[in-house]
């Protein structure tokens, strides 16, 4: 096991205006579950192959430990790219199908049998170890699968949009015992998605990348709860959260004729910054009903249950009109054409520079 | 989400397949399916108007990037598999979403390596199998394709003149890139070696090996056939002015290797301070198939690549035997055609013609006539080689032309590794109730 580090670490494709992965500093630490996130062609894939091996490295370093890997072809990093390889061969026996690749690395017959049977433990795989494929259930074959690349104890494993070729439901069922086995497993693991669910419900950290950037690195908990700039704060949470362009003064942004007032703290970087409006952001959920309230007409009621969100629409500071959502009680939801008086929960409103996207104070 | 065919397949009837039922479900007498993979998907063979074509159910995503994917390489002129269509949007009776749906064209007298070989595989036609498979990785490293997973059961193979040329058909984890960086194809190679040992060691455990066979010293070989190639075609080569001659060589030795040259690319003086000025030359290397384009062209015969350059020996000696000059060539190649390889195909059985390609069987016909020439101390002539090779070796050898699954498949259920079964109860769909 090892930490991994991308120190200023660049990707520039030949005859490209941009890097397709631009001065990426981080530290994986040993043990941990990171997951790189983002849009399609922000860079998640580049990063992960860099570290593959795949992709040269135009620039900056590459650690797995202490090694500097950057230059070390992908067979000698002591990585394991999981889940490229489904196969099982119908005529071996699951001990066998677990131990083959050690077989052909060399390693000694009472070694790979040691480590088989640690890995059918730790994968729930002991009884079976005699029996073919063939007399194991789904679920079964997957975790040989799986004790494929665990029996060869890396540094490092990769994972490169694993569930993409699942179905939903198969998707949700293997997402979690990909990241309880990686708990038990304790080897430190880097997993892309496109998917900010898939991400935060599996990651010990997340890295959210945007056209080869890295905006931020954090905890699920800190990045729901605390984007540093307004690209996370909008592509973290399902429903996304509301993020308006707004004037304002000295008690803070006006909409729709109404006041929500802001720390002073941010108001003043904004001045600072010379900004004529502010970027406001507040989750479905952070917003409650208040005479207070900036009034809005609703659009749209969806009843999910226990929950519902209503969407309608306000006027931003450029005229245009965006659609905010609100998160209600399914038991107590306005009609069409109610007008509303709702208010962001101070605790939870979120300030970010029109020009830069940052967070304010 | 409505119902949505991508592509219009040639095959209008294709829309009219059971696509408001899983594939899992789909009548026997129309398919022949393949076992659920662990992971993977099913995959099932219907034929339609004597065409057959591979269905294999996925997510929509999927199923479109493999779609365009298969189309960009088929385009770029790689052995792979023909995609026909995708169908997305499918429901059953009762309204439930079902998955999308590749359709592929079934490539004809191909087959999976596992029905190569009756007993067990031995080592020539497992050499002959990694040559072919190194030969597939070089040419989709050349276009700039990463496989992914490379191994013989992704493949389908169709004979070639005692060799083997290899098909790709599952494209599911690969991607078409610029240029591939060394890492990114030394670890498709080790993939290959991984896989590749995988089989064999499972044909070993099967007992379907040739005892002579390691699993791991042949899988690992794939490794130096395909670093050999990869070599030969691209490694720079550095001359003096007055060395042309090794350029002209270097042409040659591609053309052989079945390699044609677009171009020869970057020209760097090497050591400009040294009195001799060198130039470092890089082959553009357009494809394989030189042979084959050259037969085409000449006979509009489409055919593999060692076949073309048997088909073109033979073509040369009739020619000189006609007595007619190189650039008559095309007279020859046009005489030859009518008055040479038509009537030794015609002179087989129709019912025999789904045995072997006709390029395949004239190989064969050429062959055969040599060997019974030989030890008749003389030629026994086209008509007589023909005769004899019919009545005692095509009769004998099974029907090749839409071989789906291998004869063994029956005792291997229910993993991905293998390809089923029995072409010949195959039924046209039309016999099939759809409902």
């Amino acid at each position: 096991m090892a930490s991994v580090v991308f120190e200023n670490a660049s990707r520039l494709y030949p005859g490209a205006t941009r890097p397709a992965v631009d001065k990426l500093n981080l530290e994986i630490k040993d043990g941990e579950f990171l997951v790189l996130v983002g849009p399609s062609g922000c860079g998640k894939s580049t990063s992960l192959r860099m570290l593959a091996g795949l992709e040269e490295v135009s620039d900056g370093h590459i650690l797995i430990g202490d090694r500097d890997v950057t230059d070390v072809p992908p067979k000698d990093r002591d990585i394991a790219m999981v889940f490229q390889n489904y196969a099982l061969y119908p005529h071996m026996t699951v001990e066998e199908n677990m131990g083959f690749a050690l077989k052909i690395a060399g390693v000694e017959k009472s070694e790979i049998h040691k480590r088989v049977l640690e890995a059918a433990k730790i994968l729930d795989l002991e009884q079976y170890l005699e029996r073919k494929p063939k007399a194991l259930s789904g679920g079964q074959r997957q975790r040989v699968a799986m004790g494929r690349a665990i029996v060869r104890n890396p540094q490092v494993f990769l994972m490169d949009e694993p569930l993409s070729n699942l179905d939903a439901k198969l998707r949700v069922q293997t997402r979690t015992q990909i990241a309880s086995l990686q708990r038990r497993l304790g080897v430190t693991t880097v997993y892309v998605t496109h998917d900010q669910v898939e991400a935060m419900t599996m990651g010990d950290r997340v890295a959210v990348l945007k056209d080869g950037l890295l905006m931020q690195v954090d905890t699920p908990t800190n990045l729901y709860n605390h984007p540093n700039n307004a690209f996370v704060a909008g592509f973290i949470g399902s429903p996304s959260m509301n993020l308006l362009d707004l004037n304002f003064d000295d008690q803070g942004v006006i909409v729709e004729g109404t006041h929500i007032p802001l720390p002073s703290a941010s108001l003043s970087a904004a001045k600072a910054e010379g900004l004529s409006t502010i970027t406001v952001g507040f989750r479905p959920e952070d917003l409650v009903e208040s005479p207070n309230g900036f009034p809005l007409t609703v659009d749209f009621v969806e009843i999910l249950g226990a929950d519902a969100y209503v969407y309608g629409p306000v006027k931003t500071a450029d005229g245009s009109e965006k659609q905010v959502t609100v998160r209600a009680d399914g038991r107590k939801t306005p009609n069409r054409g109610d007008v509303i008086r709702i208010q962001p929960t101070a605790d939870h409103l979120h300030v970010f520079s029109t020009k830069t996207g940052n967070r304010l104070g | 989400m409505a119902f949505q065919v991508k592509a219009a397949p040639d095959e209008p009837d294709l829309l009219f397949l059971p696509w408001n039922h899983m594939l899992e479900e789909w009548p026997d007498e129309a398919t022949v399916s393949l076992p659920k993979g662990i992971s993977r998907h099913i995959v099932k063979f219907v034929r339609l108007h004597g065409i057959v074509y591979a269905i294999k159910e996925t997510e929509q995503p999927i199923a479109e990037r493999e779609y365009e994917l298969l189309q960009r390489l088929g385009r770029r002129g790689v052995p792979c598999v023909e995609p026909v269509g995708v169908i997305s949007g499918r429901e059953d009776r009762q309204g439930h979403e079902l998955p999308a749906a590749l359709m592929t064209r079934h490539l004809e007298f191909s087959l999976p390596y596992r029905a190569l070989f009756s007993s067990t595989l031995k080592p020539d036609t497992a050499i002959r199998l990694l040559d072919a498979l190194a030969l597939l990785l070089v040419r989709l490293h050349l276009v700039g394709f990463a496989w992914g997973d490379c191994s013989l059961s992704n493949t389908l193979f169709r004979r070639d003149a005692g060799s083997f040329a290899a098909y790709l058909v599952d494209a599911e984890t690969g991607s078409l890139e610029g240029k591939l960086s060394d890492g990114q194809r030394s670890y498709d190679v080790d993939l290959a070696v991984t896989n590749v040992t995988g089989e064999l060691m499972d044909l070993q455990v099967a007992g379907l090996l040739h005892e002579t066979i390691d699993p791991i010293q042949t899988g690992e070989q794939i490794r130096e056939r395909y670093e050999r190639l990869w070599s030969a075609i691209t490694s720079p080569l550095v001359m003096s002015p007055g060395e042309r001659f090794k350029l002209d060589e270097r042409m040659r030795k591609l053309n052989a290797m079945g390699f044609d040259v677009a171009e020869m690319m970057t020209s760097t003086p090497l050591h400009p301070s040294d009195d001799e000025i060198r130039i470092v030359m890089t082959p553009k290397v357009v494809d394989a198939g030189h042979h084959a384009r050259r037969l085409i062209r000449l006979t509009g015969l489409d055919v593999e690549e060692n076949q073309a350059r048997r088909l073109l020996n033979d073509l040369d000696q009739y020619r000189l035997e006609l007595g007619l000059k190189t650039d008559e060539e095309e007279l020859a190649a046009h005489k030859w055609v009518t008055e040479a390889f038509e009537p030794v195909i015609n002179a087989v059985p129709k019912g025999m013609r789904g045995k072997l390609e006709p390029a395949e069987l004239y190989h064969e016909v050429l062959q055969h006539r040599w060997f019974m020439s030989e030890k008749a101390g003389k030629d026994v002539g086209r008509d007589k080689a023909v005769a004899d090779y019919v009545k005692s070796i095509l009769v004998n050898k099974p029907e090749e032309k839409a071989i789906i699954g291998s004869k063994i498949g029956s005792e291997m259920d229910d993993t991905q590794e293998m390809r089923i079964v029995f072409p010949s109860e195959l039924e046209d769909i039309d016999e099939v109730e759809l409902n």
